[in-house]
């Protein structure tokens, strides 16, 4: 029980490695450019389904397949943002919501249009290492490809970080998150940065779609549930911090993963309570923050309502 | 050599008219004061000159070329940059950070980081530190220091003096009077005090309800007739007083 414990924690961080590079793109944009894309997780899945393309239909090697798709689905990104999202960020709101579902719904139905519904998969592409793992004592396994994953999510979330401190782009970018029109004023294209950051993002999501496909397989339809993972890492590791977000995707997979020792169908259920848990918490750490702490806003709401109640009766 | 002109320009804030057909020129190395009571429409205007707020009539021109079609990125290229108002730094991005973001992606010039220090002495230790935890002094500092680093040929400062200390007003009028001695930038400043405008000014030009209510040399007027102005006072309500 304790050997089945100690591997569903150990294969849960790994997974989290998955979560936090699917999450890392949607984090850079709700945090920078302060747009959510509810596309994120089709875009995850067309990343999946071009590499698979360039490599069982051209027959190229997969890394090299990858390191094309890769700046390609940047590519995509840039424009989409100087496209689309621009134009829906100024409509307030709830049109880039609107806009979003939208592409999402248009890209599934192309990705089924160009690919079918077939589940894919880079699983054979890839040899052993679908596979293969190193035994550690205590019958624990540590699969090849997830420790891969996650090595590549720590580089990754590192490397954004990086280049987010120490680059010119990434200073543009942090100044228009923090303050576009300080930032135009001080010579930053406010719209080049956050079309930088949207192809950074899309290209992160393409790049977990690649790793989802390396692990299990996708349909064009896959999209949507990947990107509710996503979000769901983004939330528990704090909006918009990179950290939090290798944090928030291993307490995901952890979570998914532990759950699965209760029953198969209990470990995505056990992924989302954890969600629904910490976002509660959150509300009410800031709902307790707003109101000079539990006990007075407490006794706030209290005399509120019995104030209320009393003048309703003198009436 | 005319620096800067705005002819007759007009901004809106919805259906309010904030600027009214404002025009002055400016010469290579002049400062103006724009000087007004609140709400009078002087940041509107100093917005909209770098590029922030869009003009509904009238044109800026900048050594001849028309400007006023340009974002703010655009303008600062150009040479316009602006120290607005708040300061404005980023609040999580270190002092060091704040100036470098100007000095990358302003224009090439003799103001660079370690002249920024010289001129500015109390940021040096203050480099690693976030701006938010300047007081207002430094960060006002930090801001004008900002600005510089793009290394304009027109300088735009909004509320210099608001919410300092005398001793940090000071320290910012003798950094900015080593500036002026130079007659190297040309520099327009929002100042809601009156006694600062007037000893740092070329030409001062008060602004009352949107439009010009004054403009000239601060010794073509009495202090009188500059208050009268500020305070949007006409001759005949101030005889009848």
């Amino acid at each position: 029980m304790l050997d089945g414990t100690a591997q569903a924690l150990i294969q849960g961080v790994l997974l989290g490695g998955y979560y936090a590079i699917i999450a890392a793109g949607l984090s850079l944009m709700v945090g920078v450019v302060r747009f959510i894309n509810l596309a994120h997780g089709d875009m995850a899945v067309l990343g999946a389904l071009v590499t698979i393309t360039l490599t069982q239909v051209l027959g190229m090697p997969v890394l090299l397949s990858i390191l094309l798709m890769l700046p390609l689905m940047g590519l995509l990104g840039w424009v989409m943002h100087a496209v689309l999202f621009e134009r829906a960020m100024k409509g307030g709101l709830l049109l880039p919501i609107l806009v979003t579902i939208g592409l999402g719904a248009a890209l599934q139905n192309a990705m089924f249009g160009i690919w079918g519904s077939d589940t894919r998969s880079l699983g054979a592409d890839i040899g052993s290492l679908a596979w293969e793992g190193w035994f550690l004592p205590g019958g624990i396994i540590l699969g090849k490809l997830p420790v891969i994953v996650f090595c590549v999510a720590v580089l990754v979330i590192g490397g954004l970080h990086l280049m987010l401190r120490r680059t010119k782009l990434g200073r543009a970018i942090r100044a228009t998150a923090s303050d576009r029109e300080a930032a135009e004023m001080c010579g930053v294209d406010a719209a080049r940065a956050h079309r930088a950051a949207a192809a950074i993002a899309v290209a992160l999501a393409a790049l977990a779609g690649v790793f989802l496909a390396m692990r299990a397989q996708v349909t064009p339809y896959s999209g949507p549930a990947q990107l509710i993972f996503a979000f769901e890492a983004v939330v528990i590791g704090g909006l918009g911090s990179l950290g939090g977000t290798l944090i928030g995707g291993i307490v995901l997979g952890v979570s998914q993963s532990l759950g699965g020792l209760i029953s198969a169908q209990a470990s995505l259920l056990t992924g989302h309570l954890v969600f629904v848990a910490v976002l509660i918490w959150r509300l009410g750490r800031d709902w307790s923050a707003d109101h000079g702490g539990w006990h007075a806003g407490l006794v706030a709401q209290l005399a509120r309502r019995v104030g209320r109640r009393e003048s309703g009766a003198e009436q | 050599m005319t620096r800067l002109s705005v002819e007759g320009a007009v901004c809106r804030h919805g259906l309010l008219t904030a600027v009214r057909g404002v025009s002055f020129a400016l010469e290579a190395g002049e400062v103006l004061c724009v000087i007004g009571a609140n709400g009078a429409g002087k940041t509107t205007l100093m917005r909209a000159l770098a590029g922030a707020h869009p003009l509904a009539a009238g044109r800026i021109v900048l050594d001849g070329e028309d400007v006023t079609g340009l974002g703010t990125h655009a303008r600062l290229r150009r040479g316009i940059a602006m120290s607005p108002e708040g300061r404005r730094l980023f609040p999580d991005m270190t002092v060091r950070e704040n100036l470098m973001i100007a000095a990358e992606n302003g224009r090439a010039g003799d103001w660079t980081l370690d002249r920024v220090l010289a001129a500015f002495d109390q940021l040096e230790p203050l480099l690693d530190r976030p701006a938010e935890k300047l007081s207002g002094g430094q960060r006002q500092a930090a801001a004008i220091g900002r600005a510089l680093l793009a290394n304009p040929d027109v300088l735009l400062l909004d509320e210099v003096s608001l919410g300092l200390s005398p001793a940090a007003v000071e320290g910012v009028y003798r950094a900015l009077g080593e500036i002026k001695e130079t007659r190297a930038m040309t520099m327009i400043v929002v100042e809601q005090d009156l006694t600062c405008a007037l000893n740092f000014a070329d030409r001062i030009l008060c602004v009352t309800e949107g439009a010009v209510a004054l403009e000239g040399r601060p010794d073509d007027f009495t202090r009188a007739e500059i208050s009268n102005a500020y305070f949007g006072i006409h001759e005949k309500e101030s005889a009848d007083a």
